[in-house]
């Protein structure tokens, strides 16, 4: 049965918190929507009147551009009027407290808040007190989960190398910080791939980190044989606290993706990064912009995945006026 | 329960295109029944450039109310539209809705010169001013009668009295 948060009485999602506990069957509902929504991008007019009349904020109070901007172009796109608020340079800095912030929106009848947070969390506590016809999506919430980023990994993956099960995946670089990892290995397990690889030094694992269904590897070489995805994640400088890697030459000797250690991989294995890169600390320009990256198609992806999200949670949600037929 | 003759409305829906076909009209079939009628039609009139489909799901007006039906399919129009005229194909023709749906799908598209709706099934309960050109045969049903088309190998039309 589903439930939680994000789930109605009737079992129809209605907030995007995390990719935690989505069944198979959901994820792939989203990801065959996404799809019908790619095509709208190519169209002269790119926009389907779908959201017509609703409002959606994209309520940031963690800096971002490519999140932002896609949800904002997913919305438009979907007809809806949108406002975006960079939340860390407006009230908060006059002691407003996160509760109080959004029932301010919500008085000028926001149906949509996307949110992203530095801490872990936030997304849910919004969700636990906005009435049932206000959506929450949750555009990354301090390490917790960043759930559409998630989806559109699988949709790129899909897309690029077809049915899950036979997949070997290696998710590789700073798993401890990533809010990306979390809800990639959620959606991958989920989705049922064969073989669930994470590579990295032992100070950016998280504790237990085989709890969650992966298999850890220290070696990239190792880490990486044979697979058919590598999906990179950024060096999170900014959220390290301490000597967690011995210096920036050297992270990128033993785990920064070059053409050598790519070549480990299966011959025809895609590159994966969510952006933004880090070139030369992370991953090889060479990689980066070579024949098996797919990292842009990741962004285009991006928009139609969050299209697909909106419409689903948004979708049937009307007080029904004289019944519904 | 009426028994309709799919073939013969079929035969009688291609009467009165032949006298348009002067004017190298395009074809559009609305998923998923409209697509099967014009899959025929467009077979047996012999058109030369290739059908255009719509899915009209994301232009419904009751979105907000039943939410997004998860099986979209995409809609497809391989010729621009733009100054053409569209012979626009649906299977049963009740309320309009649905071909109010297509037309404003059609012109986020472009401008066709005309658009000409072509329907196999007409059943009366309009609520929009919508009136087809073409209609294969014209059927008396009540307001908890409903009509379906079964497909695509052989077509086959249901009528189900609605429960309450």
């Amino acid at each position: 049965m589903r439930q939680g948060l994000q789930f109605d009485d009737a079992g129809r999602l209605r907030h995007l918190l995390t990719i935690e506990g989505l069944s198979r069957q959901t994820i792939l509902e989203i990801l065959d929507t996404a799809e019908s929504f790619l095509s709208v991008g190519e169209r002269e007019i790119k926009k389907i009147p779908l959201l017509r009349g609703k409002t959606a904020v994209n309520l940031f109070f963690e800096s971002s551009t490519r999140t932002r901007t896609t949800f904002e172009i997913a919305a438009k796109r979907l007809s809806a009027d949108v406002i975006n608020l960079n939340v860390s340079a407006s009230s908060t800095s006059k002691g407003e407290t996160l509760l109080d912030t959004i029932r301010n929106l919500e008085a000028m009848h926001t149906d949509l808040f996307v949110v992203r947070h530095n801490e872990s969390g936030a997304a849910h506590l919004i969700a636990r007190h906005v009435p049932p016809h206000v959506h929450i999506i949750n555009a990354g919430d301090g390490r917790h989960a960043h759930p559409t980023q998630g989806l559109l990994d699988m949709f790129t993956i899909r897309r690029h190398k077809g049915a899950f099960e036979k997949l070997k995946v290696a998710i590789v670089g700073d798993i401890l910080h990533s809010r990306v990892a979390r809800s990639q290995i959620h959606a991958l397990t989920a989705l049922g791939v064969s073989e669930l690889r994470v590579v990295a030094p032992k100070t950016l694992l998280p504790m237990a980190v085989e709890k969650l269904g992966v298999r850890p590897y220290a070696d990239m070489e190792e880490g990486l044989d044979g697979v058919d995805v590598v999906m990179m994640l950024r060096l999170q400088r900014e959220r390290m606290q301490g000597a967690l890697i011995p210096s920036e030459q050297e992270y990128f000797n033993l785990y920064g993706l070059t053409p050598a250690k790519l070549a480990c991989a299966a011959k025809d294995a895609i590159v994966m990064h969510p952006g933004p890169m880090n070139r030369g600390l992370e991953i090889d320009s060479t990689v980066a912009d070579g024949p098996q990256s797919v990292i842009l198609p990741q962004v285009t992806y991006g928009i139609a995945v969050r299209m697909a999200v909106m419409a689903l949670i948004m979708g049937g949600s009307a007080e029904p006026a004289g019944g519904r037929r | 329960m009426t028994a309709v003759d799919i073939e013969a409305a079929t035969a009688r829906m291609v009467e009165q295109l032949q006298p348009m076909l002067k004017r190298r009209p395009l074809m559009i079939g609305i998923h998923t029944g409209g697509v099967w009628v014009a899959e025929r039609l467009h077979r047996l009139l012999d058109f030369q450039e290739p059908l255009g489909t719509l899915d009209i799901s994301f232009y419904r007006d009751d979105f907000t109310r039943i939410g997004m039906n998860p099986q979209v399919r995409t809609s497809h129009l391989p010729v621009n539209v733009e100054e053409r005229h569209i012979i626009l194909v649906d299977d049963v023709l009740h309320t309009g809705r649905t071909i109010r749906a297509a037309l404003n799908e059609i012109f986020d598209y472009g401008r066709p010169s005309s658009v000409m709706l072509a329907c196999l099934i007409e059943r009366g309960g309009r609520e929009l001013p919508i009136e087809p050109q073409v209609v294969g045969e014209h059927i008396k049903l009540g307001k908890n009668q409903h009509v379906k088309l079964l497909g695509p190998e052989k077509l086959e039309l249901r009528i189900q009295e609605a429960n309450g």
